[in-house]
Formats: C-alpha cells, sequence, structure tokens
C-alpha cells in the first residue's frame, strides 16, 4: 500500500472519529434527511399520477439522493471550509504528508457517512411506508453505480466550492442555499414531471435531478416511467451527466484549491 | 525511540541552515518585507525580535513555504521553500504564531497521528511528556488551557526531529514555570544540534535561548549580533549610582571600577545603595526602535 493511500485511510479513520464526536454536526447533517422523510414521508399522501407508485416511496427515493448530496457537498464542503479558516490546512500543508492523504481522507469519510445515511434511511423507509431495496441484482447494478457517481460528484463539487466563501462562517449559506434550492427543482420534494418546464430545465442542469432518476430507476417499479417527462431512465443521460460533473469537480478542485486563506499568501 | 544526536558542524565547516539575500515581500502597496539579508547557521539558534507588524511573520512563513516572495534568494536547508518538496518538510518542524487545533481529539491522538507523517518522527509520549501536557495527554484538545493549547503547537512543531525548527512567537500565553520549562527544550533541541529560528517579544526570552538575535522593523534589518553585543551594549558606558547625604547620585562612566574605588575610599567602606549597570537588552532594543518610528 502506497504511503498516500495509507496516511489517507488513517486521516478517515480520524475524521469519522471526530464527527462522530462532534455531536451538532451529527445530529445536523446526519439527522436532517431522517427527519424530512419522518415529517414528509407523515404528511404526504395519494400517489404519482396514476401509476399506483405511493408518492412517499418516491420522495424516499429522492431523500436518498438529496442525504448524499447533504453529508458530501454540504457537511464536507463547510467543514473543509472552516478547516482552511481556521489554519488546518495550513499546518497539514506544513507537514509532509502527502497531499493526496487529505483528499483520501475526505472520501473515505464522505462515503462511509453516506452509506451509513443511505442505510438509515432505507430502515426508516421501510418501516414507515414499504420502501424495498433493490429487487433484482440489475437494478441492486444500477443502485451502486448511481450512488458511486452521486457521491464522486457531490464530493468534488464540495471540495471545489469550499473555496467559495470568504470565511467559514458564510460557508453555511454558501452551501445550503443551493442545496435547498436543489432539493425544490431536482424532483425531491415534488414529482420532476409535475414542475413547469422552465424549472425541470435548470434542475437538469445539476446532478441532484440525475441521482434521483437514477434511484428511482432502482428502487420503484417501473410503473412510474409513465410519470417521467422522458417516459425512459435514461440511464446512458444519468451516466453522461454525473460523469461530466465528475470530471468539472476533478478539474476545479485540482486547480482553484487553496490551503491558505485567500489573502494569506 | 532514540533520537540522533546532530553533529554541529558536518565536515568540519558550519554551514549555513539559512542564507536570505535581498527578500522583499509586497502587499498592495506596502513593503512588509523590504529588502532583508539574514544567515543562520546549522545548529544555531537565532531569535528575531520586532514591533508588531515588523514583518517577522511574513519573513518566517516566507522561509517555511507557505508565502511566496516578490524578490529576493531564499535558501532554507539547502533548497528553495517555494519549491520545495515533502523530504525537505519532513526535515523542518513549523510551530506557527496562530494555529488551529481539532478539538475533538485528544492531545495523544492529535500528536501520534502528525507522528505518521514523519519518515522518523519522535517517541509521541516522549514529546507530549516533553512540553509538559502528560497529565493532560488523554484529555481532548478542545478542553485545554489557552497555554496548554500553545504547547501542544509545540508538540506538533517538534514530533518529526526537525533539523530546522520555526517557532513564531511560540511562549504567547505561557506562564513562568511554562515558559523555564520551554527554554530547558528548546536548550535541550539546540544541544542536540537543532538550528532554531524563533520571533518573540520577549527580550528576556531571547537573552536566555539566542546564540544571535536580528532586530527588524518596518520591514528592515536593522542590526544581527549577539545579546550581550547588541547596538554595542558590552562596550556601552555603565552607569555608576549611588545615595549620598544628598539623596541619589549616579555617574556615567567608561571606567566603573575606578569610579567605584574612589566611592569606597571616599565612604571608607561600604557605599550605599552602590550599582554598577549597563543598557539592559530592552534599552537597546526600544532605542533601535525608537530611531525608527
Ligand atoms: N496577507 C496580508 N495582506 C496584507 N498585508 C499583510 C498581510 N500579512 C501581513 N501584512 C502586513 O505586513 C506587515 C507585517 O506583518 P507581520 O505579520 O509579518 O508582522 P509581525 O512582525 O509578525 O508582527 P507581530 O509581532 O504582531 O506578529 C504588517 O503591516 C501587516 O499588516
Ligand atoms: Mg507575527
Amino acid at each position: 500500500m502506497t504511503l498516500a493511500l495509507r496516511l489517507g485511510l488513517a486521516r478517515g479513520a480520524l475524521e469519522l472519529k471526530m464527527f462522530v464526536r462532534e455531536r451538532a454536526a451529527v445530529a445536523f447533517s446526519f439527522g436532517l434527511p431522517i427527519v424530512l422523510l419522518l415529517i414528509f414521508g407523515t404528511v404526504f399522501k395519494g400517489e404519482v399520477g396514476d401509476t399506483g407508485v405511493d408518492f412517499r416511496q418516491y420522495f424516499a427515493a429522492g431523500i436518498i439522493a438529496s442525504g448524499i448530496m447533504s453529508t458530501t457537498f454540504t457537511s464536507l464542503g463547510i467543514a473543509i471550509a472552516s478547516e482552511r479558516d481556521d489554519g488546518t490546512l495550513k499546518r497539514l500543508y506544513g507537514t509532509p504528508m502527502p497531499r493526496a492523504s487529505y483528499f483520501i481522507g475526505k472520501t473515505v469519510s464522505a462515503l462511509t457517512l453516506s452509506v451509513a445515511e443511505t442505510a438509515v434511511l432505507f430502515a426508516v423507509g421501510g418501516a414507515l411506508f414499504g420502501l424495498r431495496p433493490p429487487a433484482t441484482p440489475e437494478r441492486w447494478l444500477t443502485f451502486a453505480w448511481v450512488f458511486v457517481l452521486g457521491v464522486t460528484a457531490c464530493t468534488l463539487l464540495g471540495v471545489a466550492v469550499s473555496g467559495v466563501p470568504a470565511s467559514g462562517r458564510s460557508a453555511a449559506a454558501v452551501f445550503n442555499l443551493p442545496y435547498l434550492v436543489l432539493q425544490f427543482i431536482s424532483g425531491v420534494f415534488f414529482v420532476f414531471g409535475d414542475l413547469p418546464s422552465g424549472v425541470q430545465q435548470v434542475g437538469a442542469l445539476f446532478p441532484l435531478k440525475w441521482m434521483c432518476q437514477g434511484l428511482r430507476s432502482a428502487l420503484l417499479p417501473d410503473a412510474l416511467l409513465a410519470a417521467e417527462p422522458a417516459r425512459s431512465w435514461e440511464h446512458g443521460r444519468v451516466a453522461l451527466v454525473l460523469a461530466a460533473w465528475c470530471m468539472g469537480g476533478l478539474v476545479l478542485c485540482l486547480t482553484t484549491f487553496r490551503w491558505k486563506r485567500r489573502h494569506e499568501r | 525511540m532514540a533520537r540522533r544526536p546532530r553533529r554541529r558542524d558536518a565536515g568540519g565547516m558550519a554551514e549555513t541552515a539559512v542564507r536570505v539575500r535581498g527578500l522583499r515581500k509586497r502587499y498592495g502597496d506596502v513593503d512588509a518585507v523590504n529588502g532583508v539579508d539574514l544567515d543562520v547557521r546549522q545548529g544555531e539558534v537565532f531569535a528575531l525580535l520586532g514591533p508588531n507588524g515588523a514583518g517577522k511573520s511574513t519573513a518566517v512563513e516566507i522561509l517555511e513555504g507557505h508565502r511566496r516572495r516578490t524578490a529576493g534568494e531564499v535558501s532554507v536547508l539547502g533548497a528553495d521553500p517555494a519549491r520545495a518538496g515533502r523530504d525537505w518538510r519532513a526535515r523542518i518542524g513549523i510551530v506557527p504564531q496562530t494555529s488551529a487545533e481539532n478539538p475533538q481529539l485528544t492531545v495523544r491522538e492529535m500528536v501520534r497521528h502528525f507522528a505518521s507523517y514523519y519518515p522518523r518522527p519522535r517517541d509521541p509520549d516522549e514529546v507530549i511528556e516533553a512540553v509538559g501536557l502528560a497529565e493532560q495527554a488523554g484529555r481532548r484538545v478542545g478542553r485545554l488551557s489557552g497555554g496548554q493549547r500553545r504547547r501542544v503547537d509545540v508538540a506538533l512543531g517538534i514530533i518529526g526531529d526537525p533539523e530546522l525548527l520555526f517557532l513564531d512567537e511560540p511562549t504567547t500565553g505561557f506562564d513562568p514555570d511554562a515558559r523555564r520549562r520551554f527554554w530547558e527544550l528548546i536548550q535541550g533541541l539546540a544541544h542536540d544540534g537543532t538550528t532554531i529560528l524563533l520571533t518573540t517579544h520577549y527580550l528576556d526570552e531571547a537573552e536566555a535561548l539566542a546564540d544571535r538575535v536580528g532586530v527588524i522593523a518596518a520591514g528592515r534589518m536593522l542590526a544581527v549580533d549577539t545579546p550581550a553585543r547588541l547596538g554595542g551594549r558590552a562596550t556601552a558606558t555603565a552607569r555608576v549610582s549611588w545615595r549620598d547625604p544628598d539623596g541619589p547620585r549616579h555617574i556615567d562612566t567608561a571606567s566603573p571600577t575606578q569610579v567605584v574605588a574612589e566611592l569606597s575610599a571616599k565612604f571608607g567602606g561600604e557605599v550605599p545603595e552602590l550599582a554598577v549597570t549597563r543598557p539592559s537588552l530592552e534599552d537597546v532594543y526600544l532605542e533601535m526602535i525608537g530611531a525608527v518610528r
């Protein structure tokens, strides 16, 4: 095992330890999607169009995608912005730690938390309104690649956007605003096909819409296709858009990542 | 793990650990560092003194590779810090003026983890002991006092067993006892051959630790000398003061011994409240700084 990987895994374990000990972070970023699922899962009623699919299951698939974005893009990005602001990054930069180890550590912790978040959402959704894990191996495969591409894209974007807020304190606003808006226009809180077409087009520019769609295709019956605007799961397009966001995010990370505060150079 | 003692002068000749020529750093239209030359020999303890905003941290952070210079030549352990890589970083230790701790980790977790970054680290428990945190080793960093947190910074700076250690106002917030213990720690490192470049506002600290001091103000190096000789201190006129029946008296003289002998004869023995003083490091420092203001 290379040194960078070994130290990266050690950092991942340390990050998780710090996360668990930071109770407020656990409660907020980890708990929010679960609370949303509980609240809306009991409030929402009815079926999606006349497809016979319980809207709460549609919503659950969306909230799983949203949970991935919460633990990767939002929490991760805010954490990096404040680590930059408080000098944690600068301190690491001053050591011989391989630079890649930092990112490996973040990826390990983001991935672990996403898996845990998803597992809890499945448990809650299953108990309350019969959300079931993927039914066939093919659907498991779909679930797996959508999950991995979604986590990767959102992680890279979280890292890239962490350089935008001027301080650690403004980071929460910078991250939560787009996260909140995307939840409304990507098919989490509302059925995507019911949104005005202009809103659909904006939503389709961002990864969350495609993560939701991919997860629906893995978790919900094909009867739902009648309510999908494209009348198809568009797997090729889901993969393409998410992969494009991964590439874009990676390029942004490599070109804009800073180890120091904005004016400290 | 036992520490490697380093010889002060490998190959018989004292090499230069830090060599700086014409260093300049510009922020907007202000020269934070304005043409500084500096040589720190291997194994030397060098202290940078200077008022707030003099450019000490800016200069030191350029040497650490944290900031880019506007102009000048810089060589630190034979490399340009702006381009140096991991191997070079493994040979230096940094205690920044302000820094972050991970409050959720314990002192031991933090020091152990940083040890894993270095190819030949010191023993974490030994380092924790050396900075006086043995009793707090299992406590979370967020629950330490300010001075104790500062000692964590020092521990992280020395955990890699550096050849060259940068300390930017390391003892800020230390109680007097902790400061003395810190001085002993630094003296021990220096004894083993570690080169040390520190900044401080405590002149007694510079006097106790440094082989040489440099005084920097408004980005310029005003003087470099041993603490005893700085600003002509060793050769400055001495002041002999005493009390006679009319009140306190003093004479500034180049030959204080003779004055004391004369006084002794005049008083026929003990001279009341006799004192011979030379300007303190603080006196010469304040005079130098005053000339710049
Ligand atoms: N990032 C920056 N942008 C603009 N000006 C800066 C920056 N960093 C430092 N300066 C300016 O450069 C000058 C030197 O600052 P520096 O921090 O090096 O001083 P210092 O000698 O370390 O002071 P202190 O004893 O207070 O720590 C100051 O006037 C400061 O305002
Ligand atoms: Mg400073």
